[in-house]
């Protein structure tokens, strides 16, 4: 009696559990890896926030910035720990007062500058192990696991943005962990924007009652910055270089 | 004619004295190293304004010598100047060992040295340094292959020649990326020229050879070795022309940034106002280092004196380094322009021509990476087959 042979019924449905499996492998892989190359990538927890619906930025009114005041400097160095040490040179500094003098009129006004995030941000294009990097809603970063210290970000920054840890650190904040022999910038206090809340300097500025920050996502038409931006005319650093920056400044 | 025969150099007390002395600067160096490390860059001569310092000076000597160094291999393979021929491997041990020192004084300055193995496995292709990492270690495995094929018994000598091609093209990368380095920073009015990766490839010309023929001369000496006055004539006339296409890349960056409104400020701060870098730039690097070894070169009787080669050589030297000062250190000083048209002042130094003088850490990290260089070319002398026995004008191909 010949026997009939089975073997394409079993093809066939070994074939369907070998696909099935194989989609379940490649979604458990996905799944584990994506999380593997966040981490080994540097983004872990900060990236996997980050909204690719959104780009975070600023707008800084020249004109309601006091000459005097650095209330967003002082809430800075509070928020993220980086306090200086009396060495000006060598001091950190993630944002500064910068007064400015018309050389044609002698007009004098002062504004904060902080790394910029741009869109497209030559820290990140020579930094050589990609520990600088630009989070999807536009933030910034230096992760600093994986950040050698050999400071090419600094020599490539238009803004003069960046600092480098010159020395050992002690009484750090938990909200910016830094690294002595690692390069740091503002981090458009991404700990706080994460949470839903405004970057410190923002929120010291509104506190002072001069409101010259409008912290918000550039990408939402209907939010407060962008509404500013499209009503008033307003300047990006360097506009020349076209790196589009996320900070922008009105009435400079 | 005799055939070249090539061997290891002998011991003598003359050599173990070198070798003392190249260690005692390599212990200052790693000394250097912990020390910075241990208390923070704060330590040295670097600030937030001037990033890169001193060492930084010293390691792209070094790199842009090495590609230099191996133009007289170059030379003899690729460009068929048989003459050359008996010190091609001299000039790919050389080259090699001039690129350990450059990265090791690159490395060791890092903020987090420790971190290197980071920097082999993180990978960031649009970054110039991502790529001349591999620029680097490539350049190391050709150059040994090159002198594999010179050296074997077992390869055929019709190898020798794309080796040779294969090196040279290499190398003119190597260089344009270290260049590049400083010509694609498009933020610092000081850089952002493409003619610096030419620049470069002409410095290494001139240095490259500065360095091979003192180096020659040393070890003809302290391996008691013959070395024809022509030999060294070829090579200083050959010298005083390299030096002058330094001179001549130099007049363009300068004349074309004169040109460009743009820019007049940073050149005014070079070649004007600039105080010690237009010291460096004028009386160091011009007059003492490019016109005055074209002069002694070309004035000289023939065959030129090795006295008046060691000269010109070592000037040509000095001239590297103080025009590596004035580009590296000299193109941070001069402040950027993020405001036009405003006079600007803040508390980290915005507008302001940054200060810097060179910390003595950084120079002993420098020093180590120029005695690594010289101690690994020795020893290459002592145990390979790399200098002939007889270099006599009588005994050239």
């Amino acid at each position: 009696m010949k026997i009939p042979s089975l073997k394409p019924a079993t093809t066939r449905v070994d074939a369907g559990r070998r696909d099935f499996l194989k989609s379940g492998a490649s979604a458990v892989t996905l799944t584990i890896a994506s999380g593997v190359t966040l981490m080994a990538f540097g983004g872990s927890e900060a990236e996997g926030a980050a909204d690719a619906g959104k780009r975070w930025g600023l707008l800084i009114d020249v004109n309601k910035c006091a000459q005097d005041c650095t209330a967003c400097v002082s809430a800075c160095q509070h928020e993220n720990g980086w306090k200086g040490r009396g060495t000006p040179e060598t001091d950190a500094q993630w944002i500064r007062k910068v007064t400015l003098k018309n050389h044609a009129t002698g007009h004098e006004t002062s504004m904060p500058v902080m790394c910029q995030h741009c869109e497209k941000p030559p820290c990140v294009n020579v930094c050589p192990t990609g520990a600088s990097f630009k989070r999807k809603d536009g933030i910034v970063l230096v992760d600093k696991h994986i950040c050698i210290g050999c400071r090419y970000c600094m020599m490539a920054c238009p803004f003069k943005a960046r600092s480098f840890v010159h020395e050992p650190t002690n009484n750090q904040s938990v909200n910016a962990p830094r690294g002595q022999g690692t390069v740091e910038s503002c981090t458009l206090c991404v700990h706080r924007v994460d949470k839903g809340e405004i970057p410190a300097c923002v929120e010291a500025c509104d506190a002072t009652g001069n409101g010259a920050m409008i912290f918000g996502d550039l990408k939402d038409p209907e939010s407060e910055i962008s509404k500013r931006l499209a009503e008033y005319p307003s300047v990006a650093l360097r506009p020349d270089l076209d790196l589009n920056p996320g900070v922008r400044y009105a009435k400079l | 004619m005799e055939r070249t025969i090539y061997r290891e150099i002998s011991f003598t007390g003359q050599l173990w004295m070198w070798a003392a002395v190249m260690g005692a600067f390599i212990l200052g160096a790693l000394a250097s190293v912990v020390y910075v490390e241990h208390h923070g860059h704060i330590v040295t001569g670097m600030n937030n304004q001037i990033v890169w310092g001193t060492p930084h000076v010293f390691a792209i000597f070094l790199i842009v010598a090495a590609s230099g160094a191996l133009n007289v291999a170059s030379m003899a393979s690729v460009f068929d100047r048989t003459v050359y021929k008996p010190l091609s491997r001299l000039s790919g041990v050389l080259a090699i060992a001039l690129l350990m020192g450059g990265l090791a004084v690159l490395v060791l300055d890092l903020g987090r040295p420790d971190r290197l193995l980071v920097a082999m496995t993180h990978f960031n292709f649009s970054s110039i340094f991502t790529w001349n990492i591999f620029l680097y270690t490539g350049f190391m495995g050709i150059v040994a292959l090159y002198l594999f094929v010179q050296m074997s018994r077992d390869v055929h000598p019709k190898w020798v020649k794309p080796a040779g091609i294969l090196a040279f093209v290499w190398r003119l990368a190597l260089t344009t990326g270290t260049g590049s380095i400083f010509g694609w920073l498009v933020a610092r009015p000081g850089y952002d020229a493409a003619i610096m990766a030419p620049l470069f490839i002409a410095m290494s010309f001139a240095l490259g050879l500065a360095v091979f023929i003192l180096v020659l001369i040393a070890l003809c000496r302290l391996g008691e070795r013959k070395l024809g006055p022509m030999l060294i004539h070829q090579m200083t006339r050959l010298l005083a022309l390299f030096v002058g296409a330094v001179l001549y890349f130099t007049a363009v960056h300068h004349l074309s940034n004169i040109y460009v409104a743009q820019h007049s400020g940073v050149e005014r701060f070079f070649l004007l106002a600039g105080g010690t870098y237009t010291f460096l730039f004028w009386i160091v690097q011009v007059a003492i280092g490019s016109i005055l070894p074209i002069v002694l070169i070309y004035r000289a009787e023939t065959p030129v004196p090795t006295k008046t080669a060691i000269l010109a050589s070592a000037l040509v030297i000095l001239g590297g380094f103080a025009q590596l000062y004035v580009i590296v250190i000299g193109g941070q000083a001069y402040p950027m322009d993020i405001f036009p048209g405003y006079e600007v002042t803040s508390s980290f130094f915005d507008g302001a021509r940054a200060s810097y003088a060179p910390s003595l850490p950084e120079v002993a990290l420098g020093q180590g990476g120029i005695a690594l260089a010289l101690l690994v070319t020795f020893l290459g002398a002592k145990i390979l087959r790399i200098l002939p026995t007889n270099l006599a004008d009588s005994n050239r191909p």
